[in-house]
């Protein structure tokens, strides 16, 4: 009877989370597509002025002779269909076209690089919290601090100039299909800053948790330090570092468009930094877009994630 | 049986008790104290101090000026003899004075960052936190819708529609900034807001502007100090971000993080282009991070 209570206060805490989600996105829509329209100029008017003709047939094309509101009603349609519009740069290219080709890229290599981030983060806190103020501490704790002042822009460099020029190990860039030598760099560069964070945030939790009475009570009892590590310590510590969770996805997402400029990979980022380079408006509202609901989707799951470990959550 | 001190030992207590000369401790001189015992943080705090004179007079000591072009001497290696001390870029511009120049557009987005954000959520923050109720609620609805966007990319929107300039960087920096500081300041507000003393500021008829004004806003002041301390470098980071992708400042301004772009391509050949933009870059986060968590210490002892 308790059990049913407590899911279906999990179920309405989870239902009521998305629902915050789905403003939020289109909240974004629509600050994008206004801050668009506010933009001096046509993505038409470049270095050649088009007869008017033509001009008002491209408008017509691209809908841009209607009123705003429906302007951006027909935006919201698309989108809906999930369908971004054309490229006004790459003019034989959807903005779904250029999507196809370069998200799977960073999906990939973004996902590794949280991944890596994640579990090693939290191993490497665990484990510096565990072998408190020994030199080991000290030298994970020192690295971890030049992790979170050394941004990706610093680190891509100088990770090239280490293991590509000098040592000649790792190539300096290129995607290859996704080859894992040429995923080591650009993965090393995303997630070494939010590794440190995390790292550092773990330790702190950890020590917390390993001060309180019932880890005393159960080494009390002698049950050995891997299953209390494993079985009681671990769970309670994470808590800070899932609600840090958020942050540093977008924070990687974020690196990413630096890295993939360095390393010269063939993803979104390239696009986003081109696109605002180019200003090819639809091609980087699409990118915002995408990029936003991964986000505002991601912040979501996090939050049920926090509240499944610490269901109290669901009462506040 | 009753106590009666006799009157001399009455007056050696009085005479004892002025020969200790007891001062107020203020809150501000007990966190100069604990501050200045941080080693580490006041060893930044001095390294902040000499970068920050560098960049400001720095530019003035060279003989070269910043965007000058040195023909006869392109992608040069640090030489005192014709005072390029940190040698020259691909184009034969000073790297010394550049660099310098380059910080100096890092401090002041950094510091007019960290200002933004100190005025907006403090308002933003007291008025939520002290009103509360619905529109307590509300306010935090849209921060929470706010803080859910990945800003980077909506900055990068901002310059492909406005184009790339200085104010747009402004802009975007104090639009992302206060978001978290607002809510702190929230947090403590709500907290003060239950205290007996501004009870007693109601009760005697204070407006509640007048209540935030002169109770609210002094006490919330060293969170905020501390925390703006702490966004600097993250306003830095930000600007560094957006000029090394090349959405930054134009030519021939410069930023740190333009000049670490220009020094990652030419590494293999030069490689004092991006060592000495990137060590002062990292040097100065490094200081004010240490500064931050010095500050953090000193006023609030127990959250260690």
């Amino acid at each position: 009877m308790v059990q049913y209570g407590e899911n279906q206060n999990m179920l309405k805490f989870i239902i009521k989370r998305l629902a915050v989600a789905v403003p939020t996105l289109l909240v974004l829509i629509t600050i994008s597509f206004f801050l668009m329209q506010a933009a001096p100029g046509s993505p038409f008017t470049g270095e050649q002025n088009l007869p008017p003709e033509i001009l008002k047939n491209i408008e017509a094309k691209y809908n841009l002779d209607k009123p705003l509101w429906q302007q951006y009603l027909y935006y919201l349609r698309d989108l809906s269909k999930g369908d971004l519009g054309p490229s006004f740069k790459y003019r034989d290219y959807t903005v779904n076209d250029l999507l196809e080709q370069s998200f799977p890229v960073s999906l990939k290599i973004g996902a590794v690089a949280f991944i890596v981030t994640v579990v090693l983060g939290i191993s490497i806190g665990t484990f510096a919290a565990l072998k408190q103020n020994t030199f080991l501490d000290y030298f994970v704790m020192a690295l971890a601090m030049a992790g979170i002042v050394l941004p990706s822009f610093v680190i891509a460099p100088l990770l090239v100039l280490v293991f590509s020029i000098m040592l000649q190990w790792l190539p300096a860039g290129g995607w290859n299909g996704g080859r894992w030598e040429f995923m080591v760099l650009p993965v090393a560069a995303m997630a070494i800053m939010y590794m440190a964070s995390i790292a550092r945030i773990q330790r702190g939790s950890m020590i917390e948790v390993l001060n309180s009475d019932y880890i005393r009570t159960a080494r009390a009892k002698g049950l050995p330090w891997r299953v209390i590590i494993m079985r009681h310590a671990l769970r309670p510590s994470l808590l800070p570092v899932i609600s840090y969770l958020g942050p540093a996805f977008v924070g990687i997402i974020t690196g990413s468009v630096v890295v993939e400029t360095v390393f010269g990979l063939p993803g979104i980022g390239q696009h986003f930094v081109n696109g605002a380079l180019n200003r090819d408006y639809s091609l980087v509202l699409g990118l915002t877009i995408i990029i936003g609901a991964l986000t505002i989707l991601f912040n979501a799951v996090v939050d049920i994630l926090y509240a499944v470990i610490d269901p109290t959550i669901c009462y506040q | 049986m009753t106590v009666t001190p006799d009157a001399d030992k009455k007056a050696a207590v009085q005479n004892f008790a002025q020969g200790l000369d007891i001062e107020g401790r203020s809150l501000w001189v007990d966190v100069r104290a604990r501050f200045l015992r941080n080693r580490a943080a006041v060893t930044s705090l001095i390294m902040l101090a000499i970068i920050g004179v560098l960049v400001i007079v720095g530019p003035m000591l060279s003989p070269h000026e910043f965007d000058a072009i040195n023909w006869g001497y392109m992608t040069g290696a640090p030489n005192w003899e014709n005072s390029h001390w940190f040698g020259t870029d691909t184009l034969g511009r000073d790297l010394f004075v550049r660099t310098l120049m380059g910080g100096r557009i890092s401090f002041m987005v950094g510091i007019m960052g960290a200002l933004v954000a100190v005025l907006i959520g403090t308002l933003y923050g007291t008025t939520s936190g002290y009103v509360g109720g619905r529109l307590d609620s509300f306010m935090m609805r849209i921060l929470e819708i706010l803080q859910s966007f990945p800003f980077m990319f909506l900055v990068i929107l901002m310059v492909t529609l406005f184009g790339r300039s200085i104010m747009l960087i402004f802009i975007a920096i104090g639009a992302v900034s206060w978001l978290d500081m607002a809510r702190i300041v929230r947090g403590q507000t709500i907290s003060l807001k239950g205290r007996e003393f501004i009870e007693a500021a109601r009760v005697s008829g204070t407006r509640p502007f007048a209540i935030i004004k002169r109770h609210i806003i002094p006490n919330v002041l060293g969170i905020v100090v501390v925390y703006a301390s702490l966004l600097v470098p993250g306003m830095i980071l930000f600007e560094s971000f957006l000029s090394f992708l090349g959405l930054g400042v134009q030519e021939p301004m410069t930023s740190w993080g333009a000049l670490v772009n220009e020094g990652a391509q030419s590494m293999e050949v030069a490689v004092w282009q991006l060592a000495f933009p990137a060590a002062f870059l990292v040097i100065t986060l490094f200081c004010f991070n240490y500064v931050g968590d010095g500050l953090r210490d000193a006023l609030d002892p127990k959250d260690r």
